[in-house]
């Protein structure tokens, strides 16, 4: 790679850093590939040593490992086990890997034989449930979003190189949202979890027209019973409340509780007709 | 004659997903040689059973970081199917830029950063920073129009935000699109470069008689929807799409295989020129003179060149359509959804090959059943194949174990494989 690199003159070690990942898209990874304007920057600033979707060499010799995707496989827990215990720092790296990601969509079925067969018929194919990282290895931080935004993996990959503290949003998207100066998509008809979902994407979706599904998980305080009090006053139905927190696995306590009221809700309007 | 040979590559590497290749000469006699995909399972298609049709493309599209948006058009596709819904021109005309622009950026990523270093002698892209800064500027550039473009038409370049069935949230402006048509017409240079490059890469010389799936155009080059044809003279409607996919699940492998009238078939960029030559932009078919491609083309990596041909198509064809989408006043584009029992196919053509989404709803627009057939899945009984002749081949020289070993990387590399994606 390039020269030196130094922070305000001092010189500065690149950290050797390395990328896995279980069950994911890889697209996290390939966000790393983007943003060409600052990319060659960004990879001057370490020393990748493992790399398997863009590189040949592979190394144990690594400080931080970037783990992408979510656990659903005994191999995996063994694989991830291994690199807790290379790595000084272990990064959940997306949702999969921070909450099982939309993976753990098929844990809502408690028949995991039934979820095989569905795909692969009579023909065995090993799974678990899925789980995200932090079920089985200590994480040291977490790197939100479906998929993770470059520009905030380039701000935290900084600050770890310089010995920078790394701060992640604790607040709503919907401050976000408000500072761009947006309407409310609950005005346009578009439910949203804006007001529960933790900032720091810039509120990608709401300023593109699409409301919030919460890929980043919960703000630091969230008033649940307040949102869905907004989805009912907006017209919504628990249903889309509980289709947009259930998609990424972040509001895992709140939509069990809110399956079962919507169930209860269903048998009575059924009784009723 | 080979008297032994034992490679064992686990977790191949500069592809997307997890794939072994295994091969064993023993006293010129080949005792093993195939390609595993070990990657895990996912079931995108039990996830969608009891969801409400607007969740499809927004979950199917994360069945992949690389081609996500080539998921969510072919999820939109298969829901206005069901649901009788017309996209108009604008939209139409919207997504197919869309389409080409991940098109562009998937396969300059092919081309320059996984399949590159082979053929510079590297492990990776990284050194290639270094060593050839042209190289990686150009290619950095071409990405960049392709992602920009994908920015501002579907909102992000990696699971797409805008994208909805009936249309978009949202549309580009103008000089924005304006903006992308400047930067795709300056690019010619850029694909003139690209071409010289590969053209002074040796391909290696190996041929298998291969059948070739793809859409078959009718007046343009085939992206989305409309009928599938093989090259051994199959045809059928998007609606029929299993007898043209005849999936079934093999020892060793996490994807399903596919098979046609032979006991393999290949999708993606070679499979669709040798479908399709004659309507490719005549810029582009310029390029395959120039790269000494002509169709049949039976060789494997000249995948690689075929997929260069389509970005050259893809970037004078993306020209065209913003012309189009320029010359009226863009128009809010979202229709409302009523759904419907029934059921819906969209296919289309991603950057690996030919991608189906199948759905059947209930009257209340619920899922019943998905059903997802994915370009690499269809090409892993080809590659298997492939690998096999390939050790057959070589059990019969002299070639050194490692360069073997080189050439079976290369092999399964030139397929551009998104094995996540085909373990869905």
């Amino acid at each position: 790679m390039a020269g030196p690199i130094s922070f305000l003159g001092v010189p500065l070690k690149r950290p050797k850093v390395a990328f896995f990942e279980f069950t994911a898209c890889e697209g996290c990874q390939l966000q790393i590939l983007n943003n060409e304007h600052t990319l060659i920057g960004f990879l001057n600033l370490v020393e990748i040593v493992n790399f398997r979707e863009a590189m040949t060499e592979r190394s144990d010799d690594y400080e931080i490992a970037f783990v992408e995707g979510s656990i659903s496989r005994s191999d995996e827990v063994e694989r991830l086990l291994e690199i807790r215990r290379n790595a000084r720092i272990l990064i959940a790296f997306g949702s999969c890997a921070c909450f099982g990601g939309v993976n753990q969509l098929k844990n809502r079925f408690a028949d995991l034989d039934w979820v095989t067969k569905e795909v692969y018929g009579d023909f065995p194919v090993e799974t678990d449930e899925v789980h995200p990282i932090a079920d089985y290895v200590a994480v040291d931080l977490n790197i939100y979003g479906c998929p993770v935004k470059k520009e905030e993996v380039e701000q935290i990959v900084t600050n770890l190189v310089v010995g920078k503290s790394v701060k992640i949003p604790d607040f709503p998207v919907c401050m976000e949202c408000k500072a761009k100066e947006n309407i409310c998509l609950f005005e346009l008809g578009e439910p949203c979890l804006g007001p529960v979902t933790r900032a720091g994407c810039d509120a990608w979706c709401p300023s593109n027209r699409r409301g919030c599904w919460g890929c980043r998980g919960p703000a630091g305080v969230v008033n649940m019973d307040q949102l869905e009090e907004i989805f009912n006053n907006y017209g919504f139905k628990n249903v889309e409340l509980i289709d947009r927190l259930e998609c990424f696995g972040g509001f895992t306590d709140f939509t069990s509780k809110l399956r079962t009221k919507a169930a209860c809700e269903q048998r009575k309007t059924e009784g009723r007709s | 004659m080979k008297l032994s040979c034992n490679i064992d590559i686990r977790h191949l590497t500069r592809v997307e997903g997890h794939g072994n290749i295994r091969i064993k000469i023993s006293d010129g006699k080949v005792v093993e040689a195939k390609w595993e995909v070990v990657e895990t399972p996912r079931f995108f298609e039990a996830m969608l059973v009891g969801k409400h049709w607007e969740n499809a493309p927004y979950i199917c599209g994360r069945i992949c970081g690389i081609c996500s948006i080539g998921h969510t058009l072919a999820s939109i596709r298969a829901i206005e199917n069901a649901f009788q819904i017309q996209p108009t021109v604008q939209t139409a005309r919207l997504r197919l830029l869309l389409k080409h622009m991940e098109t562009l950026q998937s396969h300059i990523l092919h081309l320059y950063f996984l399949a590159a270093p082979d053929f510079l002698g590297t492990g990776s892209v990284l050194p290639l920073i270094n060593s050839h800064p042209d190289v990686i500027q150009r290619a950095l550039r071409l990405k960049m129009i392709a992602n920009d473009a994908c920015d501002i038409i579907g909102g992000r370049r990696i699971h797409p935000i805008r994208t909805v069935v009936g249309g978009f949230t949202m549309l580009p402006q103008k000089k924005e699109l304006d903006g992308i048509r400047q930067r795709l017409a300056a690019a010619a240079p850029d694909l003139v470069a690209s071409a010289e490059l590969f053209k002074s890469f040796a391909t290696p010389s190996f041929v298998r008689e291969t059948e070739f799936v793809s859409l078959k155009g009718e007046n343009d080059y085939p992206f989305i929807g409309g009928e599938m044809i093989s090259s051994d003279g199959v045809r059928h409607k998007e609606a029929d799409y299993r007898k043209m996919t005849n999936e079934y699940c093999v020892k060793g492998s996490t994807s399903k295989w596919s098979k046609l009238s032979r006991k393999s078939f290949a999708v993606g960029a070679l499979a669709r020129m040798n479908n399709n030559f004659g309507m490719l932009h005549s810029a582009a078919r310029n390029v395959a003179s120039e790269l000494a491609f002509a169709p049949v083309c039976h060789n494997p990596f000249m995948c690689n060149v075929a997929q260069l041909v389509e970005c050259v198509h893809v970037v004078y064809d993306s020209i065209s359509l913003i012309d189009e989408l320029l010359a009226l006043p863009l128009q809010e584009d979202r229709q409302t959804v009523s759904p419907r029992k029934g059921c819906g196919v969209g296919a289309i053509e991603v950057p690996r090959g030919i991608l189906y989404h199948y759905y059947e709803f209930n009257a209340k627009g619920t899922l019943v059943k998905a059903d997802c057939v994915i370009p690499t899945s269809q090409n892993h009984a080809n590659i298997h194949h492939d690998i096999e002749e390939m050790a057959m081949q070589y059990s019969q020289t002299n070639v050194d174990d490692r360069d073997i070993e080189l050439l079976a990387q290369m092999l399964v590399r030139s397929y551009d494989p998104c094995i996540s994606c085909s373990v869905h």
